[in-house]
């Protein structure tokens, strides 16, 4: 099947005002006729499902936590993008735009992200409007601040709270649809399988995961609204029940996978302390904006605070390298984060990492302290300050900026970062790849839709901070509820799909299976034994740095470690009733084969991009070296039994209004 | 550190429930309870027993789905944390450790520490929004200021995170510190003025409807809430309430 991503055709500006004015209407009367099924509530669905059951769909939603508002997107600490150019430091659209494709490192479509860079202002607007509680100024002006990869202040905050913020905002819209009847909830219920009739996405089997028991469920269309598959690497900042269960099996059924390897590895978050650890906690980018990183310039200072007999704070100035100021003196500490990720990395295997593992370096706010202290200090009108008294006065300003985020470090180290550097090292945070949708988020499956971490199409290789919210909200709110028009225009006279086809029988048959399965198989080791080793397979092989050696490695070893899982797996209890572990091993299953598939594409991209880094192909200095004659495409996996023979389909990438370019933040 | 933990097992919601002895051994200090209630788990499945039910899933004391009674307190013995934050340094060697589901009419148990906390959904759906469609074309989000310190009180309030720890410490299973965060979120901001006394008349009443108890003002929810959320915002909704009450046209 060629890809036709459906890009409509005019100037780039006015590409969406175009498309959305052209996009088939469904009357109100014939709304009511029609079905959606929206799964997932995070920002993407809880917004989807908000709207579209305000225009007048049926809705129904469904999420594996307790309550809507319990999605992972409720975790994203530190602000949303906007072109709103409040700060009057020269933002616009078309900048919002050109840093995210840049960003990127070129491997986004233009339409895309210019559509979301548009879309980006109303997002603020819509939330203030809901009252979400935005930072703000003492004029009671909304507040900015700044992040990785661009030099405009556009981010939009709440504390280090934006996600949860953001989130309660559409729950509550989701919240308002549902107490008119209009949306019907599903808690506690997840997708197991999608069910296509004729070729088009007609419902899905959910499982309830109080009773155990198997729902059919039919709609018009299905929309996933799933995230990102973070946990394939066991050990990330996603949330524990976050997998990729509902986007695999859409993409078993016939969606194609975009991009599975390019994820995005955090630089900022806590390290890993032991065997033990079930996940790792970020500490927004936001931090970056006052902190300077750095490790000692010294091997010895280095294996001395290993040993413990140095303390950091004993380091003197010329001492410490703040090798990412030394690197990248334009943007300094606010290079994009594969850049950043990928220095620490590169500083640590160098032998300069300052933990017992040997896997971190230090974000020290001393210097910011001092400096907010002398402002704060000469705003008071305080002559000749003490050095305790600036920095007792800095710490304040400190907290009121990150409180939330410095409390959240030393309930988890029991070290006070306003006392001494943090120790941070990078982690998996998000996946830039997913589910291959068109300019209308449609995948290949006709009338299956994806939407925000769950789809490819905005941030390319690497996604810039602040993005994500952005995405996730403008593909709900303003994208998908036009968008689906196209499709479910010509769904007007179908009438109700039954449930009792062929189809949904067999459906819930391949469900029953796959869980007798695991509650059959008299295995030896636990759900989490097998996730774990995958997990390293990961993120030693497929992780920061790639090579191919460590991926045909990696994929032999995947494959032999499906094998041990089904038939080494424990699963105790029943099918009936609530069974946590019997729903891991579900999820668990996909992540194996999900990993495969991203190794295997990690293979097939003879290039350094983003977050995609293979040590074949970088500069001299250690920087991404991109080939945009060879692998300037999106490169679409399609699915024809198991990963290893998935066939390959390429969208090329076309770019009129930018010129490709080395990204460069020196 | 070895622990002795004695935990509810409760196999469904009809079913008698009791406490359970497990003894642990190898416990770390840097795990955080939560690890160590997998690192039990662990154990149980290779010893053939059913693992303990609970609700997780953020992990970093956002999310709000973690519970759990630790030793006769919500989330455990920290202050402003939930379990998930709560690590195991905070114990000793030998100490034995009590893991109860937070108990309340209006939360039954789902299974082991697992309870169903949909009535707090049910009470946002009362009347926690700004009837404001999605459309976008709302005006520009400068042009109403909001003097900073209400912004801050607001927000303040909207952290919340809806575990449930203020109904499972408080002697009378009150919600009113949930409810009145939410209430409050809305009735500090210029937004939520046009539908405020049908927003805290209509919460409250189906807070009333779910079997929740009322305030007496002992103000243990205030401690043991991991967002320190203020009982200063119940006050502000008895005040709303009363003045909606004596107000409404309804």
């Amino acid at each position: 099947m060629a890809l036709d991503s459906k890009i409509p055709a005019g100037a780039l500006a006015d590409k969406w005002t175009k498309h959305k004015g052209e996009i088939p209407l469904v009357s109100p009367a014939n709304k009511r006729l029609i079905d959606v099924i929206v799964v997932g509530t995070g920002l993407a669905g809880s917004s989807a499902a908000a709207s579209l059951a305000e225009m007048g769909y049926n809705v129904k939603a469904f999420c594996f936590q307790d309550s809507p508002r319990r999605a992972h997107s409720i975790a994203a600490q530190g602000g949303i993008n906007a072109a709103k150019n409040y700060q009057n430091d020269g933002d616009s659209v078309h900048r919002l735009f050109y840093d995210t494709i840049k960003g990127g490192d070129y491997r986004s479509r233009e339409g895309n992200v210019h559509r979301l860079a548009e879309v980006s202002r109303n997002i603020i607007d819509q939330c203030v409007a809901q009252g979400v509680p935005f930072a703000r100024d003492y004029g009671g002006l909304l507040d900015n601040r700044s992040f990785g990869g661009v030099q405009v202040s556009r981010t939009f905050y709440a504390k280090g709270q934006t996600g949860q913020q953001l989130l309660l905002g559409a729950y509550s819209a989701l919240n308002r649809q549902i107490a008119k009847g209009r949306v019907k909830m599903y808690a506690r219920h997840e997708m197991q399988e999608l069910v296509v009739v004729d070729g088009k996405a007609r419902g899905i089997i959910a499982k309830n995961l109080v009773t155990g028991e198997f729902e059919r469920h039919s709609a018009h269309a299905v929309l996933l609204c799933t995230g990102g598959y973070g946990n394939v690497f066991f050990l990330s900042t996603n949330a524990m029940g976050s997998n990729v269960t509902a986007a695999w099996k859409a993409h078993r059924k016939g969606a194609y996978m975009a991009n599975p390897c390019f994820t995005q590895i955090h630089p900022t978050c806590i390290p890993v302390s032991g065997e033990n650890q079930s996940k790792l906690t970020l500490m927004s980018e936001s931090l970056r904006n006052d902190g300077r990183i750095w490790v000692p310039a010294r091997k010895e200072d280095a294996a001395a605070i290993r040993s413990g007999s140095l303390h950091p704070n004993d380091i003197s100035e010329e001492h410490r390298d703040y090798y990412l100021e030394r690197r990248y003196p334009a943007f300094g500490n606010l290079v994009p984060r594969d850049v950043a990720s990928r220095a620490a990395k590169e500083r640590c295997d160098a032998g300069f990492g300052i933990n017992k593992t040997g896997e971190a370096v230090y974000l020290d706010f001393a210097a910011a302290i001092m400096r907010y202290g002398s402002e704060e200090a000469h705003v008071k009108g305080f002559n000749n300050p003490s050095e305790s008294e600036v920095k007792a006065l800095g710490e304040k300003v400190v907290e009121g900026k990150y409180g939330n985020l410095f409390q959240m470090y030393e309930k988890i180290t029991a070290s006070n970062p306003y006392k001494e550097p943090m120790m941070i090292y990078p982690a998996v945070h998000y996946t830039m790849g997913g589910l291959w949708v068109d300019y209308n988020l449609m995948t290949t499956v006709e009338g299956c839709f994806a939407l925000g971490e769950a789809n490819f199409s905005d941030h390319g290789a690497n996604r810039l901070g602040a993005s994500a919210l952005m995405q996730g909200l403008a593909d709900g709110y303003f994208v998908a509820p036009y968008t689906v028009g196209e499709f479910l225009s010509k769904d007007i006279r179908t009438g109700k799909i039954s449930t009792d086809s062929p189809e949904f029988e067999e459906a819930e048959k391949a469900v029953r299976a796959r869980t007798d399965k695991f509650i059959n198989s008299n295995g030896t080791k636990s759900v989490d034994f097998f996730h774990k080793r995958l997990g390293k397979i990961m993120w030693n092989e497929v992780g920061m740095a790639r090579s191919e050696k460590g991926l045909k490695e990696a994929i032999a070893d995947i494959q032999a470690l499906r094998e041990e899982f089904y038939a080494d797996v424990r699963v105790l209890g029943s099918a009936h009733g609530m069974n946590p572990e019997l729903d891991k091993a579900g999820r668990v299953a996909d992540l194996i084969e999900l990993g495969e598939l991203m190794a295997k594409d990690a293979l097939e991209r003879n290039e350094s991009c983003g977050g995609h880094f293979r040590e074949e192909f970088q500069s001299a200095e250690g920087e991404a070296l991109r080939d945009d004659e060879n692998f300037a495409f999106v490169s679409a996996w399609e699915f024809t039994g198991v990963p290893a023979e998935a066939n390959l389909h390429k969208e090329e990438l076309t770019f009129e209004n930018v010129e490709l370019k080395t990204r460069s933040y020196k | 550190m070895d622990l002795t933990l004695k935990i509810w097992r409760q196999n469904g919601p009809q079913e008698k429930g009791e406490m359970k002895t497990y003894p642990i051994s190898g416990v770390e200090e840097d795990m955080s309870f939560l690890e160590m209630l997998d690192y039990l788990n662990d154990q149980l499945i290779n010893e053939g027993i059913e693992p303990v039910v609970f609700d997780h899933d953020c992990r970093e004391g956002i999310c709000g789905m973690c519970s759990l009674f630790i030793n006769g307190e919500a989330h455990g013995p920290g202050r402003k944390v939930t379990t998930c934050q709560l690590h195991m340094r905070e114990f000793k060697s030998g100490d034995t450790v009590y893991i109860e589901p937070f108990r309340a009419k209006a939360f039954p148990i789902i299974k082991d520490l697992m309870v169903d906390r949909t009535a707090f959904d049910r009470i946002q759906r009362a009347g926690g929004y700004i009837s404001v469609n999605t459309s976008g074309n709302t005006i520009d989000a400068n042009a109403i200021p909001v003097p900073k310190e209400d912004a801050d009180r607001a927000f303040d309030a909207a952290t919340c995170i809806g575990c449930g720890a203020c109904v499972a410490t408080c002697k009378n299973s009150s919600a009113m510190l949930f409810a009145s965060a939410k209430i409050s979120q809305f009735s500090l901001l210029p937004q939520g003025q046009p539908e405020a006394k049908e927003r805290v008349l209509n919460m409250v009443h189906q807070m009333d409807l779910e079997g929740f108890g009322n305030c007496t003002n002992t103000g243990a929810c205030e401690v043991e809430c991991p967002k320190g959320i203020s009982l200063e915002n119940i006050a502000r909704m008895n005040r709303d309430y009363l003045f909606a009450s004596l107000s409404s046209n309804k």
